[in-house]
């Protein structure tokens, strides 16, 4: 009944949505402003129908409803709860249904949080929210259903795969379509502003907290994914250029492109075209990231046969929002009248690099990515891109984006003064020279790439430092004042520093770890030391024990240095008799500079077990760099300026408008 | 099939492919003794694809057929063959597919000037938009949008 119930409240977030994008539509158009407050209205029913949707199909699943297909195929009566309810998203059906359940509730956050927005640009971005909405809505009732009984119920379900019963990869999703599904907003703002043909700094200004949302949460899922593929799969990897995680990296760069040329829309009305295209295409690329990863045309083109309806489907969607955009952009973008002059040597033009460059890592991605499938396409041939191409194509521009983030915070707005910034650049390179010198001396060197990446690093976080020293009078004021300039600096200033300090920080972190690592895989007895880097691993013993839903074998592995003990590490190996599968789990020891990291293997049958063993130097860097870009976002939100820009709805009747 | 697997999963939970076992990929008993004959021997397989997974090296993975061409890339190596002719000798017998690297060829010449193609184009548009843009600031004046909300506003009917 409740699971019928959710079938209902979906069709019902439908119905919804339709309304949501053709009343306020028309009432813009038309002039009538209650039609247009339709959107509020359609925007929270919707909400509440998607809501009730999900929280029928996780009723499903928390209470094992077998005859409800996917729980069936996706559930286990004996799973622990966390992993029965985060199983509701762990399949295709039930991520398309968190997907939409992000969509609305974006929907509803504008209505409620944006009311600061004139009603004619609150409602037709509300209505092109509705628009994207319903093609989800129909992919979904259409093509894959989550509600579907079984007509004979099995006794237990078939349980989920282990490698993702793991909290670190449960909560991967959700924030993942927090980021993908938020840029939607980016892009209903910018199909608004070209409908309504109003785009000046405000409206810059009221698109930009849900770009940041979007964006912290982006950059929180793909670390978060990271982390998990780094503790879990046993050994050590974290990033391998996998067409999936592409699709996830690809609006990731854009949307950092987005960010920082919206920037110049609200301060300098400048880039206005170019912001709105960006926009654009952030959400495309998710939308693009969806149907790679939905339709299974990356396993192969075959595999896109094999299934058309739903691949079809979103193609479908793809091309119809995209196509309608760009059309729409082409159409009216001529009628934008672009503001604020600037010189060459300039914020603008720092922030239109950073653009250039993020756009074309990004195209290198795309072009990456796709190429493997466009040539099978065009002539059979089978080739593979893989890692080796990436790291060869992307870094470079990545390496050279780091160094242009380190100088853009040295230009000011209009027009810098190029002999200050030159100055200013040149003691960032002896500084971070001089400190390279000294990693040198203490780690040795081991490459050349290497050490060209360690100096890169090492500029970004001089120049950030020096910045933000000159931003509060360092040198020439007492630390007092410059204390008390700190905390009063606002929080959009703190927003970059923790943005590019943590880039330097992960960029830092993923040097060290690629050049610096240790690593031994051999066969140990129990009792037996082996040297890794610095460090000494000693196997005690093996325990088998059983969890809620496994077996696992536990080693002890204890770890010296110079003959005392640093941690004793606790790798395992779990058997699932339900899905009939094992998992790995790491033993690591984070330490300040970087993991100690054992994995147990098989027993070789003499008593011995096939051990990895790993230090991985600069490893905790990345996690807390990545924390720190995405926190960024978070701190940048609560400034002032936007606070204003989203305020309360007590304001909101007592301000006419903007 | 670890690459495989966190293929899958990284992505999100989406696309939910019968899985494999993630067992530890190189077995200690192939590994050469010299520890610099054995990394040249994990770069060599870190290039080459696993030709049963979706996208994993034969250095990462555990199937048969990527533990037959280890064997075959330290062979090799013990008979005194470069990288390249390794490659070489590898992708003659299964194809361009192996090589996670492509190589340079008429079918990849796009792929590879991707990078300096985009930069290059990216450059160019760059820089004829900061040469075109005039150097003067328009005057702003009001949309006839905003101009009829101000008179909306002025004739006190308020906005929302």
């Amino acid at each position: 009944m409740i699971v019928e119930l959710g079938h209902f409240a979906l069709i019902l977030a439908l119905v919804a949505s339709i309304i949501q994008a053709c009343v306020p539509l028309w009432g813009m158009l038309r002039g009538n402003a209650s039609a247009m407050q339709v959107a509020d209205r359609a925007a929270e029913v919707q909400f509440l129908g998607i809501a009730t949707a999900f929280g029928a199909l996780t009723y499903a699943f928390v209470v094992s409803d077998f005859s409800v297909r996917i729980a069936a195929l996706n559930s286990h009566s004996a799973k622990p709860m966390l992993y029965k309810v985060t199983g509701v998203w762990a399949n295709h059906e039930g991520s398309m249904l968190l997907w939409v359940l992000m969509l609305a509730l974006f929907g509803v956050l504008i209505s409620l949080f944006g009311r600061m927005i004139p009603v004619r640009m609150r409602s037709t971005v509300l209505s092109v929210q509705g628009m994207i909405g319903i093609g989800f809505y129909l992919f979904i009732l259409l093509t894959s259903n989550p509600f579907e009984r079984v007509a004979m119920p099995p006794l237990d379900g078939q349980g989920m795969n282990p490698l993702l019963q793991d909290p670190g990869v449960a909560f991967h999703p959700p924030l993942l379509y927090l980021g993908y599904v938020g840029f939607s907003t980016a892009f209903s703002f910018a199909v608004a502003a070209l409908i309504t043909g109003r785009i000046d700094p405000a409206w810059a200004r009221w698109m930009r907290p849900w770009i940041l949302i979007a964006w912290s949460g982006l950059t929180a899922g793909i670390a978060l994914g990271s982390w998990w593929a780094y503790y879990e799969l046993g050994w050590g990897g974290f990033w391998f250029w996998d067409p999936v995680e592409n699709a996830s990296f690809m609006p990731w760069l854009i949307g950092t492109a987005l960010l920082h040329s919206a920037i110049v829309v609200e301060k300098r009305n400048a880039l206005l075209k170019w912001t709105i295209l960006l926009a654009i295409l952030t959400f495309s690329l998710s939308l693009i990231g969806t149907f790679l990863v939905r339709s299974g045309i990356l396993t192969s083109v075959h595999a896109f046969a094999t299934d058309p309806e739903r691949g079809a489907f979103i193609l479908l969607l793809l091309a119809l929002y995209i196509g309608a955009a760009l059309v729409l952009f082409a159409w009216r973008s001529p009628q934008i009248n672009e503001g604020g002059v600037f010189a060459i040597w300039s914020r603008e033009t720092g922030l239109l690099v950073n653009n250039l460059l993020m756009a074309a890592g990004c195209g290198v991605v795309f072009v990456g990515t796709l190429y493997p499938l466009a040539l099978e396409l065009i002539n059979g041939a089978k080739i593979s891109v893989g890692a080796p191409y990436f790291n060869q194509a992307f870094l470079p521009i990545f390496g050279i984006a780091m160094l242009a983030a380190g100088i853009g915070p040295f230009l000011s707005w209009k027009r810098a003064r190029r002999a200050v910034v030159l100055r200013r650049a040149a003691l960032t390179a002896i500084v971070a020279a001089a400190v390279l010198g000294l990693v040198l001396l203490v780690a040795g060197l081991r490459d050349p790439v290497g050490l060209l990446g360690v100096f890169i690093a090492l500029w970004l976080a001089v120049a950030t430092l020096q910045d933000l020293a000159v931003r509060i009078g360092l040198p020439g004021v007492k630390p007092d004042v410059a204390l008390r300039r700190i905390i009063g600096l606002p929080r959009s200033a703190w927003g970059l520093y923790l943005g590019h300090g943590g880039l330097a920080i992960a960029a830092a972190g993923v040097i060290a770890v690629s050049v610096w690592k240790s690593e031994v895989i051999q066969t140990v007895q129990p009792g037996e030391r082996i040297a890794v880097g610095p460090y000494a691993f000693v196997l005690d013993g093996i325990e088998n024990t059983t969890g809620p839903n496994y077996q696992t074998s536990i080693a002890t592995v204890e770890v010296f240095r110079d003959g005392t003990l640093v941690s004793t590490l606790k790798p395992e190996r779990r058997w699932y008799p339900v899905e009939q599968k094992p998992t790995t789990e790491a033993g690591i020891r984070t330490l300040w500079h970087g993991d100690l990291y054992a994995v147990l293997g098989d027993p070789n049958g003499g008593g011995g077990f096939v051990m990895r063993y790993y230090y991985n130097p600069g490893v905790p860097w990345m996690w807390l760099g990545a924390l720190l870009i995405s926190l960024s976002a978070l701190v940048s939100l609560s400034d002032r300026r936007l606070r204003v820009g989203a305020p309360s709805r007590s304001r909101a009747a007592l301000q006419p408008a903007e | 099939m670890i690459r495989h697997l966190s293929a899958c999963l990284l992505s999100a939970a989406i696309l939910m492919l019968s899985l494999s076992i993630p067992a530890l990929a190189l077995d200690p008993g192939e590994m050469f003794d010299n520890p610099a004959q054995e990394a040249r021997a994990r770069d060599i397989g870190r290039q080459l694809r696993c030709l049963k997974c979706r996208n994993q090296s034969i250095f990462d993975s555990n199937a048969g057929i990527a533990k037959d061409l280890r064997v075959v890339v330290r062979e090799r190596m013990i008979e005194g063959d470069s990288d390249s002719e390794i490659l070489a000798y590898v992708s003659e017998r299964f194809g361009d597919y192996v090589l996670l690297k492509p190589r340079m060829a008429a079918h990849t010449y796009a792929l590879w000037s991707a990078p300096l193609v985009l930069l290059g184009l990216g450059s160019f548009f760059l820089i004829m938009y900061l040469r075109g843009r005039p150097l003067t600031a328009r005057a702003q004046v009001l949309s006839d949008e905003d101009r009829a909300r101000a008179q909306h506003l002025l004739d006190g009917e308020g906005s929302q």
